[in-house]
């Protein structure tokens, strides 16, 4: 039995351009928080990844950590960005990313403020996480200096800048703060020989600041504690905890396409329409790059034995 | 060649209070398994939202459970929601339940396939045979049997004996657990099929509604549209979470009566 995908996608793109209830919702969700205050800082969320294939899970983190740092009262976040690493990243399964960028497309259209940014994806080799959170640093910054120009390039661009502008006229000359969002997994990657770079973790952590999305289980906390470095800039790593435990990781989602079961309400439907109609996650598919090292391994090996 | 699989109807019935994206992720799963058994061709799935009278806290009215149900549902072409249940004044047992579908799939089917006499006389099937109704649940519906004095004794037997359960685990065992505890469910237990849902998901309807109770996102674990629908209808708030506060469930109020009737 074949879902009638085509129709559903349509359906949400109708959806989203009939609803316009989300900004009213956002403010709402402002007012309430009493956020129209000078000293809030605006946030922009940066979620750098492989997107093979973008999940609800990955929306929802957005949604956890944009509630989470609103609600300290400290923060606004005004914007989402997810920026799909690019294909000389060498993961295994690691599909084109003309393809995860599309689908992260896809699945963001009915948000009024997480965005899909293609820089990354498109760089020749792989890109340090530190030189893409530098480069959104400097477009915020670029378009900060900007300000009279209008820069607006499409309608949810306009639309996020709608919902924030509010009290830009106090908050606008600081300009937002860019922080990587990431799963637990990530900080704890920090600790992989080899991965990281321990300037770029400086960097991150302490020039940007970190947003890390947990689930019941893991305790950050005792990873932050064992690292001198993370310790230094404990305060700027901000830790979500989910709840509610939700387990839905790309690669169970890649299986499931391979052996035919459903994905449905794991991710969009205008994605899992994108994935029938392309033809993506096959076995062959998964076997890509099987025998290639990691790019950042590599890089760093190789940086290492030399 | 498709082999001779037995058409299968599964149905939920639950507050779906609200619906969220894990109940049709229930089906899904249970649909796969079905088809994975070789035996089994699921042919449609009911979603059945509790009547009012079941003294749920929290309930909101079946109206506003129905209505949010049908736009989740909108996308799917084979689950669909009934709106029999919610509407009966009183809560319904669900083995009753059962039975009304189980009647109405029946005379539906009858009419649509027809049926003839042989030459000996016996009533023979023209086409595919009837479908088969099995009750859809969550590894914690398991549970319910072992509360004293929620279920009647030939209800359990109709629904997992003549009926049957498809039931979908948060991993763990407690399913396996359950079964094995119960005389009567593992009498049954070849009527129980258990379905192992790998990837731990564990949105439940009671976490939405404290989600919004809190004015925090829930987008993303329920359909926007439903979103769309609470909003406009300002329901999930703290006062309707206060709804039947001090009011007893009413399948153990029914029981309860019984008891003193005997």
């Amino acid at each position: 039995m074949i879902v009638n995908t085509s129709f559903v996608f349509c359906l949400s793109i109708l959806y989203q351009r009939t609803c316009s209830h989300y900004t009213a919702e956002t403010e709402h969700h402002l007012k309430v928080r009493g956020m129209d205050d000078q000293s809030v800082t605006r946030v922009v969320l940066l979620a750098c990844g492989s997107f093979n294939p973008v999940t609800n899970m990955h929306l929802r983190m957005f949604e956890l950590a944009r509630d989470h740092l609103e609600d300290t009262g400290l923060y606004r976040v005004v914007k989402g960005i997810i920026s799909p690493v690019g294909d000389g990243y060498n993961k295994k399964g690691l599909i084109e990313s003309s393809h995860r960028l599309a689908m992260a497309r896809l699945s963001t259209e009915n948000s009024d403020w997480i965005t899909v940014d293609s820089w990354e994806s498109l760089q020749p080799d792989w890109v340090e996480t530190a030189k893409v959170i530098r480069h959104h640093g400097e477009m915020l910054a670029a378009e900060q200096s900007n300000d009279d120009v209008d820069t607006v390039k499409n309608a949810k661009k306009r639309r996020i800048d709608e919902y924030s502008g509010k009290s830009s006229h106090f908050t606008r000359r600081d300009g937002p703060q860019l922080m990587l969002l990431c799963g637990a997994d990530v900080l704890e990657s920090f600790g992989v020989p080899n991965l990281w770079k321990q300037e770029d973790i400086a960097e991150i952590v302490g020039r940007y600041g970190l947003v890390c999305v947990t689930r019941s289980g893991s305790d950050p906390h005792k990873f932050i504690h064992k690292s001198d470095m993370l310790w230094k800039y404990r305060k700027n790593i901000h830790v979500v905890h989910e709840w509610v435990t939700n387990e839905i990781s790309a690669t169970h989602v890649r299986q499931s396409l391979r052996r035919g079961r459903s994905v449905r309400y794991l991710l969009p439907d205008g994605v899992i329409h994108f994935i029938r109609e392309h033809g993506l996650y096959s076995a062959e598919s998964e076997q890509k790059n099987a025998d290639v090292v990691l790019a950042p391994l590599h890089r760093y090996s190789d940086a290492s034995s030399s | 060649m498709a082999s001779r699989r037995v058409p299968l109807v599964l149905l939920a019935c639950g507050s779906f209070n609200p619906i969220t994206n894990q109940h049709m992720r229930l089906f899904e799963l249970a649909r796969d398994h079905m088809h994975s058994t070789g035996q089994y061709q699921v042919v449609g799935g009911i979603v059945s939202p509790v009547s009012d009278g079941y003294g749920k806290q929290g309930l909101v009215l079946a109206e506003h459970r129905i209505a949010m149900a049908k736009l989740a549902l909108r996308s799917s072409n084979w689950v669909t929601v009934d709106e029999w249940e919610s509407q009966q004044p009183d809560w319904t047992e669900t083995a009753v339940t059962m039975r009304y579908h189980y009647g109405r799939i029946l005379t539906e089917c009858e009419q649509s396939t027809g049926t003839h006499n042989d030459s000996s006389g016996n009533t023979v099937a023209l086409s595919s045979p009837c479908p088969q109704l099995k009750l859809l649940c969550g590894a914690d519906f398991l549970e319910t049997f072992k509360v004293p004095g929620l279920w009647q004794d030939d209800h359990v037997e109709e629904v997992v004996g003549h009926f049957g359960l498809v039931c979908v685990s948060r991993g763990g065992l407690e399913p396996e657990r359950a079964v094995h505890a119960s005389d009567t469910l593992l009498r049954h237990r070849r009527n129980i099929f258990l379905v192992r849902e790998w990837v731990r998901n564990e949105t439940s309807a009671t976490e939405v509604r404290r989600a919004l109770r809190r004015d925090l996102s829930v987008k993303y674990l329920i359909p926007d549209s439903v979103i769309e629908y609470i909003h406009q209808h300002s329901l999930y708030t703290h006062d309707s979470e206060r709804i039947n506060e001090d009011t007893a469930l009413r399948p153990l109020a029914k029981q309860a009566v019984k008891s003193l009737d005997d």
